[in-house]
């Protein structure tokens, strides 16, 4: 019956019909993702916005209401809410700044020496590295307290050179704060006034600056062992993806190593190294089972992350209402830094040089 | 054609029922309404417990065996993981247990929102309860719930580097001048003198020896920039500062009872619940218990408690309320102490109790001058954030500190 009906309405049905089937090729995936994840999503976002406690349904009639209180009290309303909030960012903040680029350049060396044709036993290698990755976080955490005790083995370590280790876990004072006492610039015991007398959002320039703390810098030695087992194994599948070619023909032209990997292996790797800084961004600003099993944002709250300080608000005060707020505030700032890292790494060059050549 | 067109209309009207019944199903119910209650008769009753180990889970469950079998009802006994959390997502389920612990530092979130039953005055006898543990759980006037039993804060000396130190039984510490005099001796011997835990649960006992705590006694008004709070933090500052006391993890421990346990420290200030944790894993240890030092304004300590909570939204309360009357017979209440070793929270079981464990009586005596946790809500985070500047005491303002909560502490109490 279709064949009689007029040339146009024919091609339109047929259009329809194919939108119709794509859907519900799709419908499965929609309703999937809809379900769990778009619709938790909204409803989080409504709870954000109230000042609900925990009793029975946010959806009901009487949950009051207050608009974006939950966040303006994290940000422009001094009290114990914005002071707790921006220490978690600080905190945060520091973790970013060095856990993302050591394990990249970490994960960059392993692949490189895993790679490299001369070593030996490349397999046990492969597998030693990577081995930290697949184990759970919560029982490489608990082995860390025990390595990190004052009684444990790095204590030990040290103690064998010499050296006096600090108390790990119960040590709030900031990495930053310990170098410039160190260095003579200002005594940490009693800082610059013109440092603690102000700064934004309720913390003092003083405590913006501390650094990570002694007890957050083991949380970071973990998450960048831990973690570069996996970003080596991107690094060295994209590695493996270089045509050996590429590599002859720039060592035709005169390269030595060193610019060999400067411009060819490098700008090669660079998508790679785009999905690994940008996973490595999102996994650091959501850190949570390390403090969860390590610290509990304890000592002094130097490992407060948003993350955790989030499940606490919620779960613990039950403020649940401030609790989504600050995971809301959280998928922003990943968002925001996702972009800026986009932009940062474009490609400046109008495109495919770089690509076009591994296609060829 | 025009199949394939019903087809997917019907798709699309089954995920919208799916999405719909999603965002408002059964779990979300809720219409505020009480629920129809079931007032006689046998009862399936859920019971949420967070126990201290497996001899409190045994002993509650056989409690409730008995009263099940004699009142026909069911009552199920849940020791739960995470007690706070658990219950926590119960009541935003709108599903909570019917009878379950509330831990008096949380009752007052608790009995704000709503989410507990106001029955403790039907409770037979209930002002045989210690006053300071009805306090406790009394919120705008009313006695919610009823005191499971309490823990009190005592000083726990070993007998053994007590006794190396050349010190004797009359030189336990009575009062704050004394306490300090003997932990320089100790000191002096090489041996860390004391340890206690590094939040306000430990740190308060001395704040209540000079006269001061958090909160006003009906938690309404915010009372910690106080001078009296200035003296005891003062005075635990110079305890930290001469080393005279440290806390546990600078001892390697993870909490005072552990660091004592292992012989770093010759006194420590814990509860009751040290005996059970000293007799189980450091059973070598010798040691007596005292009430703790007298400070500027007399003897102070704190206390712990539980209460049986019973949720506002349970089908079965006469049956709950009954169930609570049961477990706090002066007789059950024994039979808990025998069994996992906490104290009556009745005074008319303190007698008997004294008798059997005559060693516990400065514990039992702290509950005549014993100060329950701050009984208000939303102070969670303000005394989280009190903690944080107790770890830092050592090196930082008490003054700063105290003003500090005081503010928070006004913040959160609205005042």
């Amino acid at each position: 019956m279709a064949g009689k009906a007029p040339a146009g309405t024919s091609r339109l049905r047929a259009a329809t019909r194919e939108n119709i089937a794509g859907w519900l090729f799709v419908a499965p995936v929609v309703m999937i993702l809809g379900l769990f994840l778009l619709l938790p999503i909204l409803m989080a976002l409504w709870v954000s916005l109230t000042d609900w406690n925990g009793q029975g349904s946010p959806f009901r009639a009487g949950v009051p209401f207050v608009g974006v209180d939950n966040y303006t009290r994290l940000f422009t309303e001094e009290g114990l809410a914005r002071q707790d909030f921006m220490t978690s960012i600080r905190n945060n903040v520091y973790y970013v700044l060095i856990v993302v680029p050591s394990q990249t350049v970490l994960a960059l060396g392993l692949a490189l020496v895993v790679n490299s044709r001369l070593l030996k036993g490349r397999t046990f290698f492969r597998s030693a590295f990577f081995f930290p990755s697949i184990t759970s976080s919560v029982a490489i955490s608990v082995v860390f307290l025990f390595i990190f005790a004052n009684s444990g083995a790095v204590t030990s370590l040290l103690n064998l050179f010499g050296l006096d280790g600090p108390q790990w876990f119960a040590d709030s004072r900031g990495v930053v704060h310990l170098l410039l006492g160190a260095l003579g610039v200002v005594d940490p015991s009693s800082p610059p006034a013109a440092l603690t007398d102000g700064g934004p959002f309720g913390l003092s320039w003083w405590e913006w600056l501390s650094g990570p703390s002694v007890a957050m810098t083991t949380i970071i030695m973990l998450v960048v062992w831990t973690s570069s087992g996996t970003f080596m194994l991107m690094f060295l599948a994209a590695l493996q993806d270089i045509p050996v070619t590429l590599e002859e023909a720039s060592m035709l032209d005169g390269a030595g190593r060193w610019q060999r990997f400067r411009y060819v292996t490098l700008p090669m790797l660079k998508p790679t190294m785009f999905l690994v800084v940008t996973l490595g961004l999102i996994a650091t600003w959501q850190v949570f089972d390390q403090v969860y099993v390590m610290s509990q944002g304890n000592p002094a709250k130097t490992t407060l992350t948003p993350a955790y300080l989030s499940y606490q608000t919620a779960f613990r005060s039950f403020d649940y209402g401030s609790g989504t707020a600050i995971s809301f505030v959280l998928f922003s700032i990943i968002v925001v830094f996702a972009l800026i890292q986009r932009w940062v790494m474009r490609d400046r060059n109008g495109g495919a040089g770089s690509r076009r050549l591994r296609r060829s | 054609m025009k199949r394939t067109v019903r087809v997917a209309a019907l798709g699309a009207a089954a995920c919208a029922a799916l999405l719909s019944s999603a965002a408002c199903g059964s779990g979300f119910d809720d219409n505020g309404a009480q629920p129809a209650q079931q007032s006689g008769g046998p009862a399936k009753l859920q019971i949420l417990i967070g126990s201290s180990g497996d001899a409190e889970t045994a002993a509650v469950k056989q409690a409730a065996d008995a009263w099940a079998k004699k009142s026909g009802s069911t009552a199920t006994v849940t020791p739960a993981q995470d007690l706070a959390q658990q219950l926590g997502q119960a009541f935003a389920g709108s599903n909570p247990p019917d009878v379950f612990y509330v831990d008096a530092s949380r009752f007052a979130d608790y009995a704000s929102v709503g989410a507990l039953e106001p029955y403790g005055d039907k409770i037979s006898n209930s002002t045989d309860f210690y006053e300071s543990l009805r306090t406790t759980f009394t919120y705008d006037g009313k006695f919610y719930c009823a005191p499971k039993d309490f823990s009190t804060l005592a000083l726990v000396v070993n007998q053994d580097l007590w006794s190396k130190a050349g010190l004797g039984d009359g030189d336990v510490p009575t009062t704050w001048d004394q306490l300090t005099a003997v932990s320089r001796k100790l000191k002096a011997k090489g041996v860390t003198p004391l340890v206690f835990g590094d939040t306000r649960d430990r740190v308060g006992a001395f704040m209540v020896q000079a006269g001061g705590w958090i909160t006003s006694p009906d938690g309404k008004t915010a009372t910690a920039d106080s001078p009296e709070n200035l003296t005891a933090l003062q005075y635990v500052q110079s305890l930290l500062k001469d080393k005279l006391a440290q806390f546990p993890k600078q001892l390697d421990a993870g909490w005072g009872g552990e660091a004592f346990g292992k012989g770093k420290a010759a006194m420590t200030i814990e509860g009751n619940w040290i005996k059970g944790a000293l007799k189980a894993d450091f059973p070598d240890v010798k040691y007596s218990v005292h009430e703790l030092p007298a400070g500027p304004k007399g003897k102070g300590t704190l206390s712990f408690t539980n209460c049986w909570g019973i949720s506002a939204k349970s089908k079965y309360k006469q049956q709950a309320v009954d169930f609570v009357e049961a477990m706090t017979t002066v007789d059950q209440q024994m039979a808990f102490a025998r069994a996992f070793g906490v104290m009556p929270s009745r005074q008319s079981a303190k007698d008997a109790y004294t008798k059997e464990f005559p060693d516990d009586a400065p514990f039992v005596n702290g509950a005549d001058y014993a100060q329950g946790p701050v009984n208000a809500p939303k102070m969670d985070s303000v005394l989280a954030d009190f903690d944080t500047g107790i770890q830092q005491l050592a090196s930082s303002s008490p003054k700063t500190l105290l003003e500090r909560v005081q503010k928070n502490t006004q913040a959160a109490l609205g005042d």
